[in-house]
């Protein structure tokens, strides 16, 4: 962490000669990175803080210190401690998960986008799917979960099908959002330079609806994350959802709470990399520039 | 007078009627023109004439009610590249820079690539824009951007070169200097214009001919020929009286408080 403070700013690109007021503003932008750091990650320490008195001070067995998670953390991470069935074995969970949360995110990325853009732009789609959409929507995708395990057995299958549902819906809609919302004279503009049919959702549709598609694909790779759990409460043995599952079968809050922060701090990286991605692409559009 | 064959423009006979709510709004009365290749034709009016509706008929975004608009005798039935529209707005696009901007008619039309780079290069040139050809649009000035416009319509090959208000949104002085530019640029590729604007100075200054319309419904009242030598001198006597002239025309249809 403390790292980050004093790489960020070197980082950015600076190119003016290395004048008196070029340095006063390299300085205001470490102390401004620092700040940042300082008071995002003070607060979860503060938290933490507050979680370790109200454990002592309360004297509750049910809730386990932060230091009973702590050491929890590293028996499920390398093992040594408690050696039962969960020690060491944090990398097969994340990876099932991953396997079962991305499966569902690009599934429903790879249906959502094209199918967005075409009901954003073809009217006769709209009005055949519109409706439909509208009325399915507001499902909880845990109301599918009976079905689902109907449709695709225990396994990860019902999993990856759950996340889809909670994945498709904030990516389809955005997407639609992001097309309808296009400055028409773009595609006037378009049409007269000779571009049409599929050129048109190539090199307009497309690239115009682009930072709404992006807050759709965040909106929904946070959703993957959440429905991971009850994804995994279908009977599967392994994954971090299953791992939370567990621990409340086995009375085990300890374990509960460190499946939650492994699953957090996956979510976390991943939106880090999705927020990267559209930076890259939408460099163009500094409003969507974080 | 010009005689058929060489008007690269006509419009026969061109009405068009929007519904608006229950109301039935006739835009234009039935419009006559016939405009020569190469000619500088300003249009203009009160707002509410119908001279964007005209234009926009011309290029092919809307569809007129009765009657048809024929480019060098081919009648037009939508958006083509050889008529290219800039917009006052610009209507860039804003995920490509400006060199992108200005390919992208040619890049639709998948020429060879050297040929290609070639035509942007040349087109990047005449606007006078090489410095800022990798940026994107919303790092340029409204001038700047007005040039990528008109540079990406003519990098297309586009004969016609319909322009909407295209300086209004500048300030004085950046206007003025793309009044001239497009006067030079005009001069050089002998692309026919027409340029609707609502300000008598700008029509005189640019036009070799201005269509003054009047509204209710939109038609073209009169019809002036600018033969003063360019360039124009906006305070001499003659550029005065023709300003004054068609400000005459032009105010003679509103009723008077």
């Amino acid at each position: 962490m403390s790292d980050h403070a004093t790489t960020l700013p070197d980082t950015r690109e600076t190119s003016q000669p290395a004048t008196a007021a070029s340095v006063r503003r390299r300085k205001r932008q470490r102390l401004e990175t620092l700040r940042a750091i300082v008071l995002g990650a003070g607060f979860p320490i503060l938290l933490i803080l507050i979680w370790d008195r109200a454990v002592a001070m309360s004297g509750t067995r049910l809730i386990p210190s932060p230091y009973q998670v702590a050491v929890m953390m590293y028996d499920f991470t390398f093992g040594g401690i408690y050696d039962d069935a969960f020690s060491g074995t944090i990398l097969i969970h994340v990876w099932k998960s991953m396997q079962r949360v991305y499966g569902g995110f690009l599934l429903a990325a790879l249906i959502g986008i094209p199918l967005g853009m075409m009901i954003g732009r073809i009217k006769v789609l709209r009005q055949l799917l519109d409706p439909t959409i509208s009325l399915l929507r507001p499902i909880p995708v845990t109301a599918w979960l009976p079905l689902s395990m109907i449709f695709f057995g225990l396994g990860p299958n019902a999993a990856i099908f759950l996340v889809f549902l909670g994945a498709f819906y904030p990516i389809l809609l955005n997407t639609m959002f992001g097309v309808r919302s296009i400055d028409p004279r773009l595609f006037e503009a378009a049409s007269m330079l000779g571009c049409s049919g599929t050129g048109m959702f190539r090199q307009v549709v497309l690239p115009a609806s682009l930072p709404a598609i992006f807050s759709g694909l965040r909106i929904a790779h946070g959703f993957a994350w959440i429905l991971i759990v009850v994804g995994e409460m279908t009977g599967v043995p392994t994954g971090l959802g299953s791992v939370v599952m567990d621990g409340r079968t086995l009375s085990r809050t300890d374990l509960v709470i460190t499946g939650m922060i492994v699953i957090g701090a996956c979510g976390f990286v991943t939106d880090r990399i999705i927020v990267a991605i559209s930076n890259r692409l939408l460099s163009w559009s500094p409003q969507h520039r974080e | 007078m010009s005689n058929g064959h060489q008007d690269i423009l006509t419009v026969h006979g061109v009405t068009k009627r929007f519904t608006v709510g229950d109301d039935d709004v006739e835009a234009l009365a039935p419009v006559d023109l016939a405009i020569p290749k190469g000619e500088f034709v300003c249009m203009i009016g009160a707002s509410g004439c119908g001279k964007s509706t005209l234009l926009r008929i011309i290029a092919g975004f809307e569809e007129p009610t009765t009657g048809d608009v024929s480019i060098a005798g081919q009648p037009v039935t939508g958006p083509g590249s050889d008529r290219g529209m800039v917009f006052q707005d610009y209507a860039l696009f804003p995920w490509m820079t400006v060199r992108q901007n200005i390919s992208f008619g040619p890049r639709q039309r998948h020429l060879p690539h050297d040929e290609i780079d070639k035509t942007t290069d040349e087109f990047v040139r005449m606007v006078g824009l090489e410095r800022f050809a990798d940026r994107y649009p919303n790092q340029l000035s409204g001038g700047m951007k007005q040039r990528v416009a008109i540079a990406r319509v003519l990098a297309n090959n586009a004969n016609i070169l319909l322009m909407d208000e295209p300086f209004g949104a500048l300030d004085a002085l950046t206007r003025e200097q793309l009044q001239n530019e497009l006067l030079q640029i005009w001069k050089r590729t002998g692309v026919t214009t027409i340029f609707v604007t609502h300000s008598v100075e700008e029509a005189v200054l640019l036009a070799d001919r201005v269509l003054v319309m009047s509204a209710g419904p939109g038609r073209i009242d009169s019809d002036f020929r600018i033969e003063l030598p360019r360039p124009r001198d906006v305070s001499s006597p003659e550029f005065n009286a023709l300003r004054r002239d068609i400000a005459r025309r032009l105010t003679s249809h509103l009723v008077r408080a």
